[in-house]
């Protein structure tokens, strides 16, 4: 390595691991189609991603015009409606939220931001997206054959899945769950490399006490996400068995519409756990990157540290420990033992100790700092609102008694709506706008931001606070229409149609967001190598967009963590993590005396207690 | 292990004891497992999520088993041999089982010439650990044939007793059988790389791209030893319970 500028006194410990050789194409479609660097990689995820995102965005704008109109449309048969729930979620969930955090937003920062040439093995990496992209074809497939896609709920509970009956049953959750095994192979490939590299390839200086939240979010979300998708892995494989040849793993014996079918002696609740035990730490899955990246978005944009380093780690961390151990209380109405159900209602109610320790800490990181408004800090905060309201609800549906009336209502829709969905949609919002002008070089438009922002995070309200009300009024979730009930009353009806009006508006100004994406990439304001003037590797980097190998001919060294931001004595109000102390430190020095700080306020303020760093 | 702590300042902190100590190793400069090359951290992460897919598989087949109302067939006949006509109780699944531990065996002499940069010998014993695995493939090929032709059992029936038994058991061992094939196929790979030289010269990989070590010897060895332990409990639960 030939040496980097720095203070005599910085110590940098030599590098453990050769840099690796990247392979540098020479044509268009080597460096752009099938290419192996990280950051290509990472928008192709993106576009597929958004794309298909787009997809489930309209399934569901038809899903609100039939829930508030109901009748009017006569392109929604009850067999459509139900084939577009199930699409609408299992897309959003899967083939967005996951696809979008991991391969996206993991693949373009984790490089960048642990200070490294690229993904440990790029080819891998690159066959990652290719399988992702053949799963998500075989998905789009399956609106396409006999009897559409699978309509059996995004959770694709059997025996109702593969029954004669239920739409799509022949080919569509056949098409359905050999996706879902694909998108499992592909991201297999892309979180190994995740994982590995975090691990294994960080920068000289760069420990993991001193990684960006983000790092730490996407890092644990993948380790999660590794653990977590074989059991669906493994019960696709079983249901696609019990649909192809007859086997009867989840089916016991049955008569469906006056015939004895040939299943025998399976297991309908086996299943459940299985989907489960994937099912609730992909919450997390999806949740984790949120949380870490909306940790830097509000220390960046409030140019403050964040508060309680170490504590917001060791969240991340127990939140993915525990997530393993609360799957059951999606089925406390699947017939448990009540033992059961106190056991997973205990571990529900213990995770929200280090989630609302992460919620205390954003809002201790805002309080006196000195908050910039900008777009992504818009998007920040408004996932803190959003994610302190679903995440109270939560608390509810925990709870077993509470639980049990809820559970079949649109009280559930809206719970997890605001916990799981918009919440990290915000954060994808915020994200794109704090780094666009990293992967672009221009910024994003910010009055068409601000605009994007408040109708949705408004509107986001208008929708789910008023689905709670008609939970509580024991409205049903999943019904294509309600027939004349005595207990819903005809004002349950005006609400359906309010809030389908604003879902709609929500919806189609996401067309805003999309025109500035675009419109930004030509003709947006030049953004500079680091607009938000913020700390980490990846706004340090010698070209914007960051070239194939990512920092120009030798790797930056690590001196300090990733929030040294308004730093008392220093000549600006953030600190790189790849400068070195020399000076910085003199001047903090002179700061502290001056101002008669102990030396406890050394830790605390200027440079960051080293952990073990 | 760990490097020393870097401050801001440029001093060289001591090192924390107990607990903090453990997390300084583990969070330490650059590499949390020092001297692990990257293939194989990612090996073993791969066999981490391995293992949950087949902790999955195997706990799905102990609760259909419990969960059907139709008796179980009997595995020691199920699975016995007629040798002159003596019906010796899982015969052949002994002997497939002896087969594929022994391949372990000769893996291990494999990675063990491996660091020593024998070529021959470490090519010698890769293939003779192919050859073994190949032989256990084909000895299941054996008898997945004389289950489906001669006794009967179906993935969706059969005439001894519950469904399940036949579903489970060509789904496990079919996906188990597909991991070994699989290794077959790469051991085959890693030891032609290794009779050409391709190590010795760190030519690079074609898929990885990376030069090439005889450290892959030894990911390729995880991977087997791998297939081989989950055998064992496969073994276990669906022959001898």
């Amino acid at each position: 390595m030939t040496s980097i500028t720095h203070d005599e006194s910085a110590y940098v410990p030599p590098a453990e691991v050769e840099e690796p050789e990247l392979y540098h194409p020479k044509s268009f479609v080597g460096k752009y189609i099938w290419s192996q660097d990280a950051k290509v990689i990472a928008v192709q995820y993106a576009i597929t991603a958004i794309g298909v995102g787009l997809v489930a965005l309209v399934l569901s704008g038809i899903m609100r015009l039939q829930l508030g109109f109901p009748h009017a449309f006569s392109f929604i048969n009850p067999s459509n409606y139900l084939q577009f729930v199930t699409m609408h979620g299992m897309i959003m969930v899967i083939y967005l939220l996951t696809a979008l955090f991991l391969g996206g937003f993991g693949n373009y920062l984790i490089p960048l931001m642990v200070g490294a040439r690229d993904m440990v093995f790029p080819y891998v990496n690159m066959v990652s997206y290719w399988v992702y992209l053949f799963a998500v074809l075989l998905l789009m497939a399956s609106f396409f054959v006999p009897g559409g896609p699978t309509g059996s709920g995004w959770t694709l509970y059997p025996p109702q899945a593969i029954l004669p009956g239920t739409p799509g049953a022949n080919w569509g959750i056949v098409l359905m769950l050999v996706s879902l095994a694909f998108f499992i192979i592909g991201f297999t490939m892309g979180g190994l490399n995740y994982v590995v590299t975090v691990l294994q390839a960080r920068t000289r200086g760069m420990t993991m006490m001193r990684l960006p939240l983000t790092v730490w979010g996407i890092f644990m979300a993948t380790i999660l996400a590794l653990l977590a998708f074989p059991a669906l892995f493994v019960s696709a494989i079983m249901m696609t068995l019990d649909q192809t040849l007859g086997t009867s793993f989840f089916m016991p014996a049955l008569v469906s519409q006056g015939q004895h079918l040939n299943y025998n002696g399976g297991s309908p609740i086996l299943f459940q756990h299985l989907f489960w035990f994937f099912g609730h730490p992909e919450v997390y899955i999806v949740a984790l990157p949120a949380f870490g990246i909306v940790s830097d978005l509000i220390a960046v944009h409030a140019r403050k540290n964040i508060f309680g380093y170490r504590m917001m780690v060791w969240a991340i961390l127990a939140i993915g420990g525990l997530s393993f151990v609360v799957w059951a209380h999606h089925m406390y109405v699947s017939g448990m033992n009540p033992y059961f159900g106190f056991f997973f209602a205990t571990t529900t109610l213990i995770i929200a100790i280090p989630t609302a320790l992460k919620v205390y800490n954003w809002v201790l990181t805002l309080w006196r700092g000195n908050i910039h408004l900008t777009v992504p800090m818009l998007f920040a905060i408004g996932f803190v609102f959003t994610f302190i309201n679903g995440g109270l609800t939560g608390l509810f549906l925990g709870n077993v008694p509470v639980d049990i009336p809820l559970s079949g209502t649109m009280f559930v829709v809206a719970h997890f709506h605001m916990v799981m969905a918009v919440s990290p949609v915000l954060v994808v919002f915020g994200a794109i706008y704090h780094w666009y002008p990293k992967i672009t070089g221009r910024m994003l438009n910010d009055t068409l931001g601000k605009f994007h922002f408040w109708v949705t995070f408004l509107g986001t309200y208008a929708i789910y606070y008023p689905m709670h009300y008609l939970g509580f009024l024991g409205v049903p979730r999943r019904y294509y229409a309600m027939g004349t009930t005595v207990f819903v009353p005809e004002s349950a009806q005006s609400l359906n149609e309010a809030i389908t009006i604003a879902a709609l508006i929500v919806g189609a100004i996401q067309v805003v967001f999309l025109y500035n994406l675009i419109w930004s990439y030509f003709k947006g304001k030049p953004a500079g190598p680091n607009p938000w003037r913020a700390t980490t590797l990846e706004w340090q980097t010698p070209h914007t967009p960051p070239k194939h190998g990512n920092f120009g001919a030798t790797l930056p060294a690590v001196y300090r963590w990733a929030y040294d931001y308004s730093v008392p004595g220093a000549a600006e109000d953030f600190i790189p993590q790849n400068q070195p102390p020399g000076k910085k430190a003199k001047g903090l020095e002179q700061a502290l005396d001056a101002s008669d700080l102990g030396a406890q306020k050394l830790d605390g303020a200027g440079t960051p207690k080293p952990i073990g760093s | 292990m760990a490097q020393p702590a870097l401050t801001g300042t440029g001093a060289v902190l001591p090192r924390p004891e107990g607990l903090q100590g453990i997390v300084a190793d583990w969070s330490s400069d650059q590499r949390a497992f020092k001297n692990v090359p990257w293939g194989k951290a990612m090996m073993w992460i791969f066999l981490l999520s391995d293992t949950f897919i087949f902790s999955s598989f195997l706990i799905s087949y102990m609760t259909v088993r419990i969960s059907t109302t139709v008796p179980w067939p009997n595995p020691s006949e199920v699975f016995g041999l007629a040798i002159g006509g003596v019906e010796v109780p899982l015969l052949l699944i002994a002997i497939m089982t002896f087969v594929l531990i022994s391949s372990s065996g000769t893996m291990v002499l494999a990675v063990n010439y491996g660091y020593r940069k024998d070529r021959v010998k470490t090519f010698v014993f890769l293939l003779l650990t192919a050859a073994l695995g190949a032989t256990f493939v084909g000895m299941q090929a054996f008898e997945w044939t004389k289950l489906i032709v001669h006794e009967g059992i179906r993935p969706w029936g059969n005439p001894l007793g519950a469904a399940q038994f036949g579903a489970s058991f060509f789904m496990i061992t079919g996906f188990h059988g597909t991991h070994v094939s699989i290794g077959v196929i790469f051991l085959i790979i890693v030891a032609i790389k290794v009779l050409r030289g391709d190590l010795d010269r760190m030519r690079p990989g074609f898929m990885t791209g990376r030069k090439g070590s005889y450290e892959i010897v030894e990911t390729m060895g995880l991977y087997w030893h791998f297939v081989d332990l989950v055998w064992v409990f496969i073994f276990a639960v669906f022959y001898l319970w």
